[in-house]
């Protein structure tokens, strides 16, 4: 009985996610689109954009392989799996332990890493440049992640996630420089990962800039509803991450009863407005970099990385 | 409440520390400025509240000082300077930003390490991480002195080392007020110098540009 | 056991006379190949035998060699876990070859050499005493340099020949200083000797800096990897896939074997520089991979970064070890020897599709290939696999090893000496760099070979591979995968080394059911390849069935979009140094890269010119100099040659009472 619980849990967890994250894809655009005095398109529009898709037909160009039809599936399939295993509304989930930070991490390369392929699969000039600079932030975005997850390591004793949350959620912590720096590295790493301003523009397309929308450039149809999907998915999870690890509050601990995870729910809700609002000012109120200066700005999350690591030391040793 | 009084001073001498990393990354001259002011109005929070926790009242004395001088008067004269003299609003540096950092990074470590070992013997927590930090925001100043081209970036590179030295001296359980306040005169005077310094040498060689000096002496050919 | 694997040893060096004599026969390609595959999977039973069996080191005399030592032989946990790793890639690089080598134009000059370099190399695992140690790599390193001279009509062979060779004895003769140190006066060159022998500090540091050197340049570490790169991939693939999958990890056992076992506890300080050495290799070694044009080669600089990352392991492990702290010491050292292992299998297996690409295109530059995903679809895949491992991805066996490692780097804090503390966090970051740099570059390998468009008119015509070498590279994909995904196994399996080397194990993986990698309680974390595994399988798979059940299932074929302007022209793809180029831009100071554009003045129809040069800073900083200073005395030295005779007497003279001087003061 327990055991049935303990999977419904799992599998609940899964369709929030899911469900949700184009949601916060709509709420994005939305509030940037009040922002800048525009109407906005409503919050609801990605699902109806990505049920249009599904609808239509595919058109691959000529001399897509086979990587090519089936890499939209392991992109979805290996960022919903990561998306899966950050807590979001309760912790101690059944599969929790299937995989750590670095392995959820390890699973969004995996997803970078086909649609990098994907890229350079119709043998385009666009497709190319996309996957060359994609791997380019890649290259940087995940030392800085890794950092991230050294001082969050530092503090909480596991890279496990359903362990960090536990004891951060506990109060033990106090006031650490330290984490703020890992906050704002891995602010960085997620505007970086998410292709937003200023790194990427996730609105444009025929620009030379682009990286993200280059890559995925002659999708269409179903194929391009499930890289949308894993784009909104990607940005839950780095929400739901910062959200879990800097604002532990109000998750459900294991074994907590109906009452708790609906309070946990409603919680991860608000964080996720909350959260997706400030994004949207951000993006606002900054302009997007050149292609080059990105790595500074990257540069930037691995300083505080490192930095926030050393300074953990300091707090320890004494 | 030891605790408590340990996290807000660290999270103070830390944010020190990262606002001289943030110094080093700017590359507008205005921007340079607001950093740097933003240092000095944290310094002087560090200083309050080592002040509190130690009860050492004339330490308020020494914020007071660090807010009004160098989080207002200094970067609001700096700020005039650029304008007046009509310097190049781009920070010019020697080498690129990230290799800076990764220094940077190397002279915190450093210093760190240094600093713990040196006063293992020392009691009191607090003390010992604000003399770590402090030494590490003195030799980023240095840092940013000797990476920096034009003579204003020095200025604040200087500065900002000041600041690290007022860290460490409110940690130690305090110097003396008089020193204080000579000392913020000290700097004071020597920003006024510096400043017509400046001016003397836009006029001579119409560029702050401190390597202009080097090509006057017959240095580079 | 080790009269088994002797014998194994004793089969593949009469192999190659009977090479000799077999040659011109038709047949002898085959016979070789086959029966070399057969010895090597011998060698795997032997090997995984002891292991399993947790069988006592057992060791032999044999008569031969210097008068009063004879030549000892000896097979513990440490030599087992290299011969079965050795057993496994020797196996599949000989059945690959089978196929692969009906393509060789000259058959003799490769094949008496190459069981005998199989043989040699087990005799470095099994040898006991140092005489035989010395012997057996000198062997194995000449027998490879014959290979590595296979095609020795192309002016650059004999170059990348010339080099590893004045490497190889370079190396050697560092070992051989080391193993002086380490017998001593007494002259106890038996392994027991040495191992119950006491070692003062300054010479334990002295001989562990001779291993990094000596056995260092042989697996690769920066600054003396300048030879990997030439010589790896100028021997036939096979043999590429031998050096770079198998005796890279024979050296990195040597070094093992002296540093873990045979000098006893060293300070703490002597993990710094293998530490920073492994991590600067692991970088450096994956940025040149990321800008090289040449697959083969990209794959010999992607074994430097590899080996970097042993050597970190390696590092950590006596870092640990000498803080006591033995159980952590075994989760670095299960990371090394995993990795290792996980290595082997998946660059042998790159090296093999380089090869099958190389067989059916006649190309290894990259931007000649393109496209070949269409022509041969089942080598593809296998690539596939082979790069999704060497990237660490999840759930493949890269990832793994990249997981303990990470984990164990994340136990740095618990070691006592603040300089660690604080230096092996940076480590991590490098390391993290790293990988995500080996992501890139084999995004770039595997995109530019077999994506896109062809880009020459060989590409265009390739033909799938034989059936041999699709085999032999099936296998090793297919233990990739399991390796992935039951990492426990492997781990138990590599216990009993770990604890010879370092006196502690992790816990048995087996009751976790091999599914699920519980490294030590210290950890707190897990991870389990099998249920990521299932997970991306179930979820990918019902998604897609899904949409195509409920959503639509349509599909059409048409010209590429490319916002608009296709352009027929496959030059027009990206590259391999487009795709390079916003890396190169980012780390030229490390690449010493220099981008020149020659702009013809307006009016002057010729083409526009783009260059870029890229260098090895250990060239100009550490070998320019040195041949500088060897040049300038050689020329000093020039003078001696025109000496008259009594000049030359005094000479002589001289040096005698030089040397008599020196032993009255040294006694």
């Amino acid at each position: 009985m327990e055991l049935i619980e303990n999977i419904v849990l799992q599998a609940l967890q899964m369709l929030v996610v899911l469900t949700l994250a184009p949601g916060l894809t709509g709420l994005v655009r939305k509030i940037k689109a009040r922002l800048t005095r525009r109407r906005g398109a409503s919050v609801l529009q990605p699902y109806r954009d990505l049920a249009r898709l599904m609808r239509k037909e595919v058109v691959l160009a000529e001399n897509a392989s086979w990587l090519f039809r089936v890499s939209p599936y392991m992109i979805f399939a290996a960022t919903w799996v990561a998306a899966a295993l950050v807590p979001t509304f309760a912790i101690g989930l059944h599969f929790s332990w299937t995989a750590d930070l670095i392995a959820i991490v390890a699973l969004l390369g995996s997803a970078r890493f086909f649609i990098a392929l994907a890229g350079m699969d119709v043998g385009t000039s666009f497709g190319g440049i996309g996957s060359s600079r994609e791997m380019m932030i890649g290259t940087l975005a995940e030392p800085a992640m890794l950092l991230v997850a050294f001082s969050v390591a530092l503090v909480a004793g596991s890279t496990e996630l359903s362990n960090v949350v536990a004891f951060m959620a506990s109060g033990d912590v106090g006031i650490r420089v330290s984490m703020g720096m890992a906050l704002i590295a891995l602010t960085i790493v997620a505007i970086a990962e998410n292709a937003r301003i200023p790194v990427d523009n996730p609105a444009t397309h025929l620009e030379l800039t682009m990286v993200h929308e280059a890559m995925v450039l002659e999708y269409s149809g179903r194929h391009l509803a499930m890289i949308e999907l894993a784009a909104s998915l990607k940005l839950l999870l780095y929400v739901a991450l910062i959200g879990c690890v800097f604002v532990p509050w109000g998750i459900a601990p294991a074994n907590a009863g109906l009452d708790g995870l609906i309070a946990g729910l409603l919680l991860f809700l608000a964080k996720l407005v909350a959260l997706g609002f400030l994004l949207a000012v951000f993006e606002t109120s900054i302009a997007k970099m050149r292609v080059f200066r990105v790595p500074d700005f990257l540069g930037v999350a691995l300083m505080l990385g490192l930095l926030g690591t050393l300074l953990l030391f300091v707090s320890r040793s004494l | 409440m030891q605790g408590y009084a340990f996290d807000i001073a660290h999270l103070l001498a830390g944010s020190l520390v990262l606002v001289s990393f943030m110094m080093i990354y700017q590359d507008r001259l205005y921007a340079l400025l607001n950093t740097f002011a933003l240092q000095a109005v944290l310094l002087s929070l560090a200083v309050a509240w080592q002040a509190y926790i130690q009860g050492a009242h004339h330490l308020y004395a020494s914020a007071a000082i660090a807010l009004v001088f160098k989080g207002i008067i200094v970067p609001w004269a700096l700020h005039r300077i650029v304008r007046r003299l009509g310097i190049d609003r781009e920070v010019e540096t020697v080498t690129g930003v990230v290799p800076t950092m990764l220094a940077g990074m190397g002279l915190v470590a450093l210093s760190i390490l240094l600093m713990l070992q040196l006063t293992q013997s020392a009691e009191n927590a607090i003390a010992r991480e604000d003399l770590a930090f402090a030494l590490s925001v003195i030799l980023l100043g240095m840092l940013m002195m000797v990476t920096r081209r034009t003579a204003v970036t020095q200025v604040v590179g200087f500065m900002s080392l000041e600041n690290g030295l007022i860290l460490a001296a409110a940690g130690a359980q305090g110097m003396p007020l008089v020193v204080e306040i000579s000392v913020a005169f000290s700097v004071l005077i020597a920003m006024i110098v510096i400043g017509v310094f400046l001016f003397r040498i836009r006029e001579r060689f119409d560029s702050v540009d401190l390597e202009a000096l080097d090509d006057f002496r017959g240095e580079r050919q | 056991m080790i009269g088994f694997a002797v014998t194994i040893a004793l089969c593949l060096l009469a192999l190659s006379l009977a090479a000799t004599a077999m040659r011109g026969l038709s047949m002898a390609s085959v016979a070789i190949y086959g029966s070399s595959a057969l010895l090597c999977l011998a060698l795997v039973l032997v090997g995984a035998g002891t292991l399993l069996t947790h069988a006592d080191a057992s060791g032999m005399r044999i008569p031969i060699g210097l008068p009063w030592l004879g030549s000892h032989l000896h097979l513990d946990a440490l030599s087992a876990v290299f011969v079965t790793l050795l057993g496994v890639g020797g196996a599949a690089a000989s059945a690959y070859a089978i196929g692969y080598g009906r393509h060789e134009h000259e058959p003799h000059r490769v094949l008496p050499f190459y069981p005998g370099f199989l043989g040699a190399m087990v005799l470095v695992l099994l040898a006991g005493d140092a005489f035989t140690f010395l012997l057996s790599w000198e062997i194995m390193s000449l027998l490879s340099w014959a290979l590595v001279l296979t095609n020795h009509r192309a002016d650059e062979t004999r170059k990348a020949g010339y080099l590893y060779l004045v490497m190889a004895g370079l190396g050697t003769m560092l070992l051989l200083l080391a193993f002086g140190l380490l017998a001593g006066s007494g002259g106890g060159y038996d392994f027991a000797a040495i191992r119950a022998a006491k070692h003062s500090p300054a010479l334990a540091a002295l001989v562990l800096a001779l291993m990094m050197l000596g056995a260092g340049s042989k697996a690769g570490l920066v600054p003396l990897h300048v030879w990997l790169p030439v010589a790896h991939p100028a021997a036939p693939s096979h043999v590429s896939a031998l050096m770079s999958g198998v005796m890279t990890k024979v050296a990195v056992y040597g070094f093992m074997r002296v540093a873990f076992d045979l000098l006893g506890p060293v300070h703490w300080s002597m993990s710094v520089p293998v530490i920073v050495v492994g991590a600067l290799t692991a970088v450096m070694g994956i940025l040149f991979a990321n800008v090289d044009g040449d697959g083969k080669r990209i794959l010999a600089f992607s074994t430097i970064e590899n080996i970097g990352v042993i050597f970190t392991a390696l590092g950590l492990a006596l870092a640990f070890r000498s803080s006591d702290m033995p159980v952590l010491a075994a989760l670095a050292l299960t990371a090394g020897l995993l990795h290792a292992m996980n290595h082997m299998l998946f660059k042998s297996l790159l090296f093999m599709v380089a090869g099958a690409v190389l067989n059916a295109t006649g190309r290894r530059d990259l931007d000649e290939l393109g496209g070949l995903i269409h022509r041969m679809p089942k080598t593809a895949f296998l690539a596939l696999i082979g790069v999704m491992a060497i990237t660490a991805l999840p759930p493949l066996n890269g990832f793994v090893s990249e997981w303990l490692l990470f984990q164990a780097v994340l136990q740095s804090p618990k070691l006592p000496q603040p300089g660690l503390q604080f230096l092996v966090p940076a480590v991590g970051g490098l390391l993290a760099l790293a990988a995500a740099l080996a992501a890139a570059c084999f995004v770039r390998f595997f995109g530019v070979i077999f994506l896109g468009r062809p880009r020459s008119d060989v590409a265009r015509d390739a033909v799938e591979t034989d059936r041999w070498s699709l085999a032999a590279m099936g296998g090793l994909a297919l233990l990739c995968v399991l390796a992935g995904i039951l990492p426990g196994f492997l781990i138990d399996l590599m216990a009993p080394a770990v604890d010879l080397a370092v006196g502690a194990r992790v816990p048995v993986q087996g009751g976790n059911s091999w599914f699920t990698l519980i490294p030590v309680a210290e950890v707190r974390s897990s991870y389990s390849g099998f249920l990521v595994m299932v997970f991306v399988a179930i979820s990918g798979g019902a998604v897609a069935w899904l949409v195509h059940r409920l959503a639509s299932r349509r599909l059409r074929r048409a010209p590429a979009w490319d916002c608009g302007f296709p352009n027929a022209d496959p030059v027009t793809q990206y590259g391999a140094g487009s795709f390079a180029q916003p890396i190169r831009r980012v780390m030229a100071p490390l690449l010493g890269a220099r981008e020149t554009v020659t702009m013809p003045p307006p009016g002057d129809m010729s083409a526009a010119r783009h260059g870029v040069q890229t260098e090895d800073m250990a060239w100009r900083f550490c070998y320019q100099p040195m041949i500088a200073a060897v040049f300038y005395a050689t020329t000093r030295l020039n003078a001696l040659q025109f000496l008259t005779i009594r000049r030359y007497l005094t000479l002589v003279f001289g040096s005698l009472i030089l040397l008599l001087t020196g032993l009255t003061i040294w006694n």
